[in-house]
């Protein structure tokens, strides 16, 4: 038991006392608590009204310390679990007050789900990427709280009163919308996943991180609530003939600006305010986004200020020294923009350890930037043999899709894949056909199948075949 | 007569009324009445401020390479160094490019791979981009504070750095034109692709192959076991109960499987918290964005403060005052901002722990 964790169950225990402090975050295992606590509290000064109740609830909370350390091993054969045999401190105890946490928040045994940096990836924190823990995710949807974050110059929470979004260029009149205009307009909610161009990119010349939140953390995927962009421009009387292009641009110090392909992307962006049933998160652009469904990250534009509809592409910075895919040749892709389709087995991934051999069900996530998933094999021997996964319903446009296949490990190792088909017949290539033909220097788009090596002992790990 | 007058005044001044009552109504949405307005013409100037590579939106004005030279000195080196070469907290912007490219038009060493890293100057085929782009975002901790003619003066020095002006060159928005045509990756840009539209043709396409599809496969990358802990301890990073635990990254490969009851294994009672005290704090308040633990970024670094403040009595009550108040510049050209946000307390525990050296 380490310091940290007595301080906390402190807090905790203080939580459910004192209902006014509802701000407070439960964090740590509860009931672990000890003599040294008990000290610890008496001489942190806590006040004489609260001490006997908080003395109370320690040694109460003593027998179930015991019982929780031990409770996950072996057990002598006869007498039976004590999980099961032993009464446990939530079964024998008044439980916590309703809006205890008012905005809920994980279970303290989640707390090792959440975004991360890769050391090393930035050298400042304002320009920089935290990913999402795919590792530990379930079905399509990313939790608000961890979906993943790629900031170019810091991120604000915008006054949503002083927010204001601008349509301007090839447009009849030059218009602005508050937020209180905005979301009186008729709405769609859609799920889509976002990826940014970048995502598995440290990938393009060998293995380079270890777990998934690393290789493929740079995904998400939400409901987002809108008003669809074509109802907007429409509505500013764009001239839609003309202005094949519009750069969209952000409020934050960067001013972030993209060129979006409007004769692509027309009929499926929305300018979004909710993300998962309640607004975006600050972090994530509030209190308006663009999302542009199958398109990179980047142009998703956060703390959307303005549309400019125009005859041709910006060549903004992120356009013209960033997101551009260099080729053997020397020559940049500029534009590229579309996230192929690709997928990831999540459970087990890189940085996992198998407990037994015996049955596990293997899950991961698939998605295209051209429309749906149709299909995804795995394979446990490093792309030799091949069975169809899965489909879990939703199979959606533009969206992340769950799959799932029973495998039973017979403890020798394997290299297990996936590999996704979309609707228009395109399929996930290897990481040596990207490389045949787009060299190791491209940093973006890196779709290619993903390798886990199972070892003998459990350990699963980051590799790449041949 | 009179009357007759008047009721004609007043008749035109109903049309002007109605002609402007009118001439709203006209830009107001019949599908949506009472949403938006129309923008001034002062708002649209003040935020349409995108620069597009044929120059639409490029405000008259000039700079010389002389006063762009004191305004990078002052504002933009500390970060991307004297010369634009500095790789410490940026990429670098100048450097990797020759003569030869600029008459081509394409850069060489994107292609003969001399260059370790590829600069700004390397990459960027339009000055529209620069120009746009700085006087939008930068300086990165006060971006839109150069004015117009600053503007011109900064691209002016770094162009002329790169041996694309020469060194008394005053670029305006008359001669930018001439310029894009001495830009040395001018001509390295490729539109043919199927990535910049969702109906676009893949270059790459998988095999759907089931069966006997390689015949021997081989591992060609995995990590080195030095960086096994490169990401931190693995263990810390997954669920500690369930199928898929994370490995202990601290220590070598187990032996053996740790069997279903996971024997040997961190367990659930003991997941870790979230961060919490002054080193969390350095980062959750945005000290981390201008400085580092050991390197020098925007600001000193924490081992610097913690060496040259070492054995000072006073030393806690001064730094406090500086990070209340804000600094003086005396690392660098840039004054720290002040954290008037933080309370008395906190100020103090991050003070103490700088001069700790973070510990």
């Amino acid at each position: 038991m380490t310091k940290k964790q007595i301080e906390l169950s402190a807090e905790d225990i203080s939580a459910v006392e004192k209902p006014a402090n509802r701000a407070r975050l439960v964090k740590a295992p509860e009931h672990f608590i000890s003599q040294d606590l008990i000290a610890d509290i008496n001489s942190n000064g806590l006040d004489e009204t609260r001490r006997g109740f908080l003395r109370k609830g320690f040694f109460s909370a003593l027998g179930g310390a015991a019982a929780g350390l031990t409770a996950p091993m072996a057990f002598a054969a006869g007498e039976g679990d004590p999980a099961i045999l032993e009464k446990q401190v939530w079964q024998t105890t008044l439980g916590k007050n309703v809006a205890t946490m008012p905005y809920g928040t994980p279970s303290i045994y989640e707390a090792n789900l959440i975004r991360r940096e890769s050391p090393g990836l930035t050298r400042v924190s304002a320009a920089s990427v935290a990913f999402t823990p795919l590792q530990g995710l379930f079905g399509i949807i990313t939790p608000n709280g961890l979906h993943f974050e790629r900031q170019h110059q810091g991120w604000y929470n915008i006054d949503p009163e002083m927010h204001r979004l601008m349509v301007n260029g090839l447009v009849k009149h030059n218009r602005v919308f508050t937020m209180n205009d905005l979301m009186r307009l008729p709405s769609v909610s859609r799920i889509h996943f976002i990826e940014c161009g970048a995502n598995t990119g440290l990938e393009w010349g060998n293995v380079a991180v270890p777990t998934v939140q690393y290789t493929h953390g740079m995904l998400s995927c939400c409901e987002f609530t809108g008003v669809p962009l074509k109802v907007l421009l429409d509505e500013c009387g764009a001239d839609l003939k003309k202005g094949k292009f519009m750069l969209a641009e952000g409020g934050d110090g960067s001013g972030m600006t993209r060129t979006v392909n409007l004769d692509d992307v027309l009929n499926d962006a929305i300018v979004a305010w909710g993300m998962n049933g309640e607004m975006l998160r600050p972090e994530n652009g509030f209190p308006l986004r663009l999302v542009v469904p199958g398109v990179q990250g980047v142009s998703w534009v956060k703390w959307l200020r303005r549309l400019e509809v125009g005859d041709m592409p910006y060549a903004t910075k992120d356009e013209a020294v960033h997101y551009n895919d260099l080729m053997p040749d020397g020559l940049a892709r500029q534009y590229t923009s579309i996230q192929e389709c690709k997928s990831v087995i999540t459970t087990p991934s890189g940085g996992q350890q198998l407990l037994d051999k015996g049955f596990y069900n293997i899950s991961g996530m698939a998605w295209s930037g051209r429309g749906k998933i149709k299909r995804v094999d795995i394979s446990f021997d490093g792309g030799n043999n091949w069975r169809t996964a899965r489909l879990e319903t939703p199979v959606l446009t533009k969206s992340v899709t769950r799959f799932n296949i029973d495998w039973v490990w017979d403890g020798s190792p394997a290299i297990l894949q996936s590999r996704a088909v979309d609707d228009t017949g395109y399929v996930q290539p290897t990481i040596k056909m990207l490389r045949d033909v787009r060299g190791t220097r491209s940093i973006y788009h890196n779709n290619a199948i993903q390798s886990w090596k199972v070892a003998s002992n459990g350990e699963v790990s980051n590799v790449q075949v041949g | 007569m009179y009357k007759l007058v008047k009721c004609a005044t007043s008749a035109v001044l109903l049309i002007a009324v109605f002609a402007t009552v009118n001439a709203n109504a006209q830009n107001m949405s019949t599908r949506y009445p009472g949403i938006g307005r129309d923008a001034t013409p002062a708002e649209v100037e003040a935020w349409d401020i995108d620069v597009r590579p044929d120059f639409k939106g490029l405000p008259k004005g000039s700079g010389s390479t002389l006063v762009g030279q004191q305004i990078w000195e002052s504002k933009c080196a500390v970060c991307h160094g004297t010369f634009g070469e500095s790789n410490e907290i940026f990429t670098p912007i100048i450097g990797g490019t020759t003569i030869d490219d600029i008459k081509t038009g394409r850069v060489a060493s994107l292609s003969d791979r001399k260059q370790p890293q590829r600069t700004t100057i390397m990459k960027v085929a339009t000055v529209s981009s620069l120009w746009d782009y700085i006087y939008r975002a930068m300086p990165w901790n006060a971006p839109r504070s150069l004015s117009v003619d600053d503007t011109y003066a900064v691209v002016a020095y770094l162009l002329s750095m790169a041996e694309v002006v020469p060194d008394d060159y005053v670029l305006s928005n008359t001669n930018i034109a001439e310029v894009q045509k001495r830009m040395p990756n001018r001509n390295g840009m490729t539109l043919k692709h199927g990535l910049w539209n969702s109906k676009g043709k893949p270059d790459v396409n998988g095999s759907t192959c089931m069966t006997n599809c390689i015949a021997f496969v081989q591992i060609g990358s995995e990590l080195p076991d030095y960086a096994r802990n490169a990401h931190g301890n693995i263990a810390e990073q997954n669920r500690q109960y369930g199928p898929f635990r994370g490995s202990d990254s601290t220590k070598p490969p187990l032996a053996k499987l740790p069997g279903s009851s996971g024997e040997g294994l961190a367990h659930a009672s003991e997941t870790h918290s979230v961060a919490k005290g002054p080193a969390a704090m350095f980062k959750n308040e945005n000290c981390s964005a201008c400085h580092a633990m050991s390197t020098k970024l925007v600001g000193p670094s924490i081992a610097d403060i913690s060496a040259k403040y070492q054995g000072q009595s006073g030393a806690v009550d001064k730094l406090m005052a500086k990070v209340k108040n804000g600094g003086s510049g005396v690392w660098g050209p840039i004054p720290m901002p002040p954290q008037s946000q933080l309370s008395e307390e906190d100020r103090k525990t991050l003070v103490v722990w700088v001069l700790s050296g973070g510990k």
